[in-house]
C-alpha cells in the first residue's frame, strides 16, 4: 500500500511539474547521476565550475540542446550545424566544462541496432565539436537506443521528437 | 445512498463469481492461426481420474500438441478407455483418428500421483509407446509437457520442445523484469527486477544461465546470471556500450559488442569477463552476433555497405576473417540468429514500412517472409528449428509470438498485464 502511495505521489509530483521541459531533466539524472546537480533549470551558478548564463539564457542558441535526425540516419543535417558548433565553441572557451551526449532512435527495428544506431547519433555531434577546437576529454557520447523515449507515442510526429542528439552539460 | 450501495454489493457479488470462475493462469491467452496442410489426426481421451486432479494433463497435452499446427484433434466425447486392453480400434477409425492417446491416474500413499499414458497406432491397431511415470502434484504441467513430446517424437519424427523454456522481459510502468517461463508461457518466474531497462537476453547452451543487458549502471553493461540461484555477474562493463551477448556452443566465450575502441563491434570475452578478443574490423556499426552450431563462424548485422544488411564471417586464430553479406533483399535486414542445425537464419526484414520474421537458406540463400504484422522483433528458433519466437505489438503492447518455419501456423500469446518484448526460446532440458 504505502508503495502505492507513493508511485501515485510521483504521479502527482511530475504531472505538476509537466509544463516544463520535465523529460531532459530526468535523462540528466538518470545518466550523469551527478548528484543533485540535474535540478538545473534556472537555478544556475555551480561554483567553481563555469558559468553557465549564455547555456540558459533563452536567447542564446546556447539554451537548444537537441539535434534531430531523418528516419534511418545519423547525419547531422544542415539546420543544426550552427546549434552544435557554437556548443563547439563554447568548450573551446570553457577548458572546464564538458558535455555528454546521449543519442536516441524511435521505436522501431532492432533494440540493439538502435543501441549503436544512437551510439553513431551521438559520436556524429562528438566528432563535429572536436573538429570544431572542443576536446575529446570534455565530450562523452553515449546511446540510449530506443529505451528511454521522450514522445511515448506510436506515430511519427513522436518517432521524429525521439530521433534525437542531446547535449547535456556536467554539473549544471 | 441506497442506490450506489445496491450496485456496490451486486459489483461484489459479480467479483467474487468472476474470482470464482476464474481459472488459475488466467493471465494468459493463447490463440492458433492456420495449420500445416498435412495434419495428423489425433484423439485425446481424458485420463482416468484426472479430473480431482489440481490440473488436467489431457488438456495441457491437447494445447501443446495443437498449438504445434502439425495436429488435428479428433473429438473423444462419449469414449473414454484408460488402458490398451479398452480400446476399440473401429471407434476411433471412425471418427478419423489415425492416432489415440489414453491414460490413467492413481493417488498414491505417499501424496504422487502415477500416471500411466499410452499411444495407440488406431490404423496398425498397436501401442506405439508409453510411459509410467510419478510426479507431485506441482510437476504436473511438466509431466503433461513430457507426454507431449513423447507423442510429438513419435509420430512426427522430430524432437519435441514442449518441456522448453523461453526467456522474455516484461515491462511495467517503469519495471523492468527478466522472465523465464514454459514454453506454453505458463509458470513465469522473474529472474530479476529493475527500475532500468532490460534488453537482449539469451540462454547459455546448457539452459543454466541467461546473458543480458542491463542499463541500471546508467549505460548497457552485459550481465550474467545463473537462473536457479541468482547469482548475478558483470562480463561487460567496459568504456562506452556493452551489448548484443551471444554464447559460444561450448558455453565458455560470449560474443559481446563494445564502443571501447570507437563505433560497436563485436567482441570475443570468456563468459567469466576475461580474454577479451576484437572480432570485425568495420568502420560501421557491426552488432547482434549469432553463432554457427559448430562455433566456427558468426553472423551479425552491418551498416558497412550503407544499410543494415546480415553478413558471416569466420572465426580464426587471427580474429579477422573477411565477411561476407547474405542478405540483399530490402535496406534493412537485422537480428540475426542461426538455426540449431545451421541450415538456416532468421532475422527481421523491413519491407514498406513493416517489420516482418523472415527466414533465408544459407546454401540456396532463398528469403521467405513469415509473417504479415506491422512491428516484429527479437526472433529465436525453437530448439527442434520447427518454429521461431518472437515479440510483436497489437495496440502499442508488446506480445509474444511464434511462427512455424514455413509461415503455415502462428500462436499468439497474450498476457492480460505488462508490455512483452526481448523473447528468447531456451535449449532443450537435459542438453548438456
Amino acid at each position: 500500500m504505502k508503495k502505492i502511495c507513493s508511485v501515485f505521489m510521483i504521479c502527482l509530483l511530475s504531472a505538476c511539474a509537466s509544463q516544463k521541459t520535465q523529460p531532459t531533466a530526468e535523462v540528466v539524472e538518470r545518466s550523469i547521476g551527478t548528484d543533485g546537480g540535474a535540478a538545473a533549470e534556472g537555478s544556475g551558478l555551480a561554483t567553481g565550475g563555469p558559468t553557465f548564463h549564455s547555456l540558459q539564457d533563452p536567447d542564446s542558441i546556447l539554451s537548444q540542446r537537441s539535434v534531430y535526425y531523418d528516419y534511418d540516419s545519423y547525419t547531422v543535417k544542415n539546420e543544426y550545424r550552427e546549434l552544435v558548433l557554437a556548443h563547439a565553441r563554447y568548450l573551446r572557451s570553457n577548458p572546464d566544462a564538458s558535455v555528454l551526449l546521449q543519442g536516441n532512435t524511435d521505436e522501431r527495428g532492432s533494440r540493439e541496432y538502435n543501441l549503436a544506431l544512437g551510439q553513431r547519433r551521438a559520436d556524429s555531434v562528438k566528432n563535429m565539436m572536436t573538429l570544431a577546437g572542443a576536446r575529446d576529454a570534455q565530450i562523452e557520447s553515449v546511446s540510449l537506443g530506443e529505451e528511454k523515449p521522450r514522445a511515448m507515442g506510436h506515430d511519427e510526429s513522436s518517432w521524429a521528437e525521439n530521433r534525437r542528439t542531446d547535449i547535456l552539460y556536467h554539473g549544471e | 445512498m441506497l442506490i450506489s450501495s445496491r450496485y456496490l454489493s451486486r459489483w461484489l457479488f459479480f467479483f467474487l463469481v468472476w474470482l470464482l470462475c476464474k481459472p488459475l493462469n488466467a493471465a494468459l491467452d493463447i490463440e492458433i492461426f492456420g495449420g500445416g496442410a498435412t495434419q495428423i489426426p489425433i484423439a485425446i481421451a481424458p485420463f482416468a481420474a484426472e479430473s480431482r486432479l489440481p490440473q488436467s494433463i489431457t488438456s495441457v497435452v491437447t494445447a501443446d500438441l495443437q498449438r504445434s499446427g502439425l495436429f488435428r484433434i479428433v473429438d473423444s466425447a462419449g469414449l473414454a478407455p484408460h488402458n490398451p486392453a479398452g480400446v476399440v480400434y473401429a471407434d476411433w477409425a471412425n471418427r478419423g483418428a489415425s492416432a489415440l492417446v489414453i491414460g490413467e491416474t492413481n493417488l498414491l500413499p505417499d501424496g504422487q500421483i502415477e500416471i500411466r499414458f499410452y499411444l495407440m497406432d488406431v490404423a496398425k491397431r498397436v501401442q506405439l509407446t508409453s510411459l509410467v511415470t510419478s510426479v507431485s502434484a506441482a510437476q504436473l504441467r511438466a509431466a503433461a509437457h513430457r507426454i507431449a513430446d513423447i507423442v510429438f517424437e513419435a509420430l512426427t519424427g522430430n524432437i519435441g520442445v514442449f518441456s522448453s523454456r523461453i526467456a522474455y522481459v516484461m515491462k511495467q510502468g517503469e519495471n523492468y523484469a527478466l522472465q523465464v517461463a514454459d514454453a506454453d508461457g505458463f509458470n513465469a518466474q522473474s529472474v530479476i527486477e529493475y527500475s532500468e531497462p532490460i534488453i537482449s537476453p539469451v540462454w547459455s547452451p546448457d539452459g543454466s544461465k541467461i546473458a543480458y543487458v542491463s542499463f541500471a549502471n546508467k549505460k548497457p553493461v552485459v550481465y550474467v546470471q545463473t537462473v536457479a540461484t541468482g547469482e548475478r555477474r558483470v562480463v561487460a562493463n567496459f568504456k562506452g556500450s556493452n551489448s548484443a551477448p551471444a554464447w559460444s556452443p561450448d558455453g565458455k566465450k560470449l560474443a559481446v559488442v563494445l564502443t571501447t575502441q570507437g563505433n560497436s563491434q563485436i567482441f570475443l570475452i570468456n563468459a567469466d569477463g576475461g580474454g577479451l578478443q576484437r572480432l570485425t574490423r568495420s568502420a560501421g556499426i557491426d552488432t547482434e552476433p549469432s553463432f554457427s552450431p559448430d562455433g566456427r563462424s558468426i553472423i551479425f548485422t552491418s551498416d558497412r555497405g550503407g544499410s543494415p544488411q546480415i553478413y558471416r564471417m569466420a572465426i580464426t586464430e587471427t580474429a579477422s576473417g573477411a565477411a561476407e553479406r547474405l542478405t540483399f533483399e530490402g535496406n534493412y535486414n537485422v537480428s540475426p540468429d542461426f538455426s540449431r542445425d545451421g541450415k538456416s537464419f532468421t532475422f527481421i526484414h523491413r519491407h514498406n514500412n513493416q517489420f516482418n520474421v523472415a527466414i533465408q537458406d544459407i546454401a540456396t540463400r532463398q528469403m521467405q517472409i513469415l509473417t504479415k504484422s506491422q512491428f516484429d522483433e527479437s526472433p529465436s528458433f525453437a530448439p527442434n528449428d520447427m518454429m521461431i519466437l518472437y515479440a510483436t505489438e497489437i495496440g502499442g503492447r508488446g506480445i509474444l509470438s511464434a511462427v512455424s518455419r514455413d509461415g503455415q501456423t502462428r500462436q499468439q500469446l497474450t498476457m492480460q498485464i505488462g508490455d512483452i518484448r526481448e523473447p528468447v526460446w531456451g535449449p532443450l532440458p537435459g542438453l548438456k
